[in-house]
């Protein structure tokens, strides 16, 4: 093709340009989706709660991710601060991921269970009522708005489209039993989202108000799990050398 | 739109003439047809070199199920046992918490402290300018968030860990208790409990407790009944003379530092038992989160260390 046919062919142009730079993003990319090694084996990981689910909708509703990563790197300064670094495994259910490319605020990845539900609550709705030299901006309709779960159903099933292991039917439930083990399976099951949705904010009384289910007791529950799936102390600290 | 016209690629006639690739726009636009910089050229083949030497040394091109894995390697070790694995930022780490200089260094300070008794780091000034500029970085960012970056914590939130006053026992074993196992404070709210006036009455004895003057006396001396008495119970937690119980995170009453309500910046008496009364009808629930699973042994023993000399005291 001569240059000067693509010279004077806008159309033409732009599709060349878009294949020459989409093969950049192809190679690095693609390869990651059939390299054996690129998920972890390890124990624990599983898909969101509905309660949890709700919750990190919300945290993509509000934008956190703009700075807020959750990818603890594998670098000694970042495992001194946040702990062990992000596994590939831990995000497998994410859609889409939360790793984020910039911090303005810290690392989330490991934040569960960092602090008390309590300080979440106080933090979210006015960061400068606990923390005097933070920039965070306030959530506080977090509080005060009732969380809407009447489409939680929908939520799981288009996830479940994405790959995500909820169930719908019989077989698909003793799937999970047997890959998640029962309680965690019956977690899973979108024919009882509504009411696992509610224990567990019942149970987790997450923004300390046990009368409503708001936002905020989504928003907490999903905080308070991020990076505690996996427990760190049953792998050798050689093991997840070995899928690189 | 103005098609490009076409004339024949023209050679430098004469000096400082450039040669053009033939195309014209609009009539008389000509485009140049410059070489390339010789410096651009050869840095070009320089960055192509260097690709090539990057694609034999580390992880590189994807092969079916798995990809190049270069020929560096790095050495680490596994519960002692020497492995060597392809270069990768994950063995990179590893081989740099081991054996890198910083991490050596850190680990044999921190080993020292460890194995000392808490004595002996109070008193010896390396371990302890060791102590303080380690555990700065763990309280920043662990407990900064409640107890704030000084550790003066927040008034009916986060305890003064400034102070020489504790609820759960200053000594660094008990700090290290503390910072393992979490903590759950707790005094049941006494609105069911108590009307207006026995309520009333508590506070005002709590308040003759930490030598406050101005109560009525005859206030004074019912809340001293109830407070002592099978209908408070208060003294099973805070003792027979208000001095606390630390097993039980109960604060000492007759001190006059106040944790959880502004007492003493209070104008008048009656506003001192108001505050104290609220107090007692709605209890107070409390809780710090464990980090045994987040910290070391030997980080909590130096952050332990770092809390306890914030303010001293047992």
């Amino acid at each position: 093709m001569k240059h000067e046919t693509i010279e004077t062919n806008a159309g033409l142009l732009i599709a060349l340009t878009l294949v020459v730079i989409s093969i950049g993003g192809l190679v690095e990319i693609v390869p990651l989706f059939y390299i054996d090694d690129t998920v972890e084996e390890v124990e624990g990981v599983r898909p969101y709660t509905p309660l949890e689910l709700r919750g990190r909708d919300l945290y993509v509703r509000e934008g956190c991710y703009t700075c807020h990563s959750q990818m603890i790197r594998p670098f000694r300064d970042e495992m001194l601060r946040y702990g062990h670094y992000s596994l590939a495994a831990e995000s497998m259910y994410d859609h889409p991921f939360q790793w984020g490319s910039k911090r303005t605020g810290p690392d989330l990845a490991r934040v569960g269970g960092k602090y008390s539900n309590d300080w979440h609550v106080r933090h979210l709705i006015d960061p400068r009522a606990v923390v005097p030299e933070s920039i965070m901006p306030g959530y506080p309709w977090l509080a005060r708005r009732d969380l809407r779960y009447d489409d939680i159903e929908r939520r799981m099933r288009a996830l479940r489209i994405a790959g995500v292991p909820y169930s719908l039917t019989e077989e698909e439930f003793a799937a999970n039993v047997e890959r998640f083990g029962e309680e965690t399976a019956r977690q899973l099951d979108i024919t009882r989202a509504r009411e696992n949705l509610e224990a567990q904010a019942r149970r987790g009384n997450y923004d300390g108000d046990p009368s409503r289910i708001t936002e905020m007791d989504a928003m907490v529950a999903y905080l308070q799990m991020l990076g505690t799936l996996v427990d760190f102390t049953r792998y050798d600290e050689g093991y997840f050398v070995e899928f690189r | 739109m103005n098609e490009p016209g076409h004339e024949q690629q023209s050679a430098p006639g004469k000096p400082g003439e450039v040669e053009t690739t033939g195309h014209v726009w609009d009539g008389d636009l000509r485009e140049y047809n410059n070489p390339l910089p010789r410096w651009w050229l050869w840095s070009f083949y320089a960055t192509v070199v260097f690709s090539l030497i990057y694609w034999l040394l580390y992880p590189a091109w994807p092969i079916a199920g798995t990809y190049t894995k270069g020929v560096a390697w790095i050495n680490y070790e596994v519960e002692g046992e020497p492995q060597r694995s392809h270069w990768n930022s994950r063995a990179l780490l590893l081989r740099d918490m081991q054996t890198g200089d910083a991490a050596v260094r850190q680990r044999e300070f921190l080993q020292v402290i460890a194995e000392a008794d808490h004595d002996t780091v109070l008193s010896d000034t390396d371990m302890l300018a060791f102590v303080n500029s380690y555990a700065r970085g763990i309280f920043g960012d662990f407990c900064a968030a409640c107890h704030q970056t000084g550790g003066a914590g927040i008034i009916g939130l986060y305890p003064n860990l400034a102070d020489d006053n504790w609820h759960w026992g200053g000594t660094i074993q008990a700090i290290e208790q503390t910072i393992t196992r979490g903590r759950m404070g707790y005094m049941p709210p006494y609105r069911e409990t108590f009307d207006d006036q026995q309520a009333d009455a508590v506070a005002a004895y709590v308040l003759s407790l930490a030598g406050h003057e101005g109560g009525d006396p005859e206030q004074v001396s019912l809340g001293g009944a109830i407070f002592q008495g099978y209908e408070g119970g208060c003294y099973a937690c805070h003792g027979r003379e208000g001095l606390g119980l630390k097993s039980q995170g109960a604060p000492n009453l007759t001190n006059d530092i106040w944790q959880n309500i502004d007492v003493t910046g209070a104008q008048s008496h009656a506003e001192r038992q108001a505050l104290v009364r609220d107090l007692i009808l709605r209890g107070v629930q409390r809780e710090m989160p464990a980090f045994g699973d987040r910290l070391s042994p030997a980080e909590i023993r130096v952050l332990a260390t770092y809390v306890h000399q914030l303010g001293g005291g047992l």
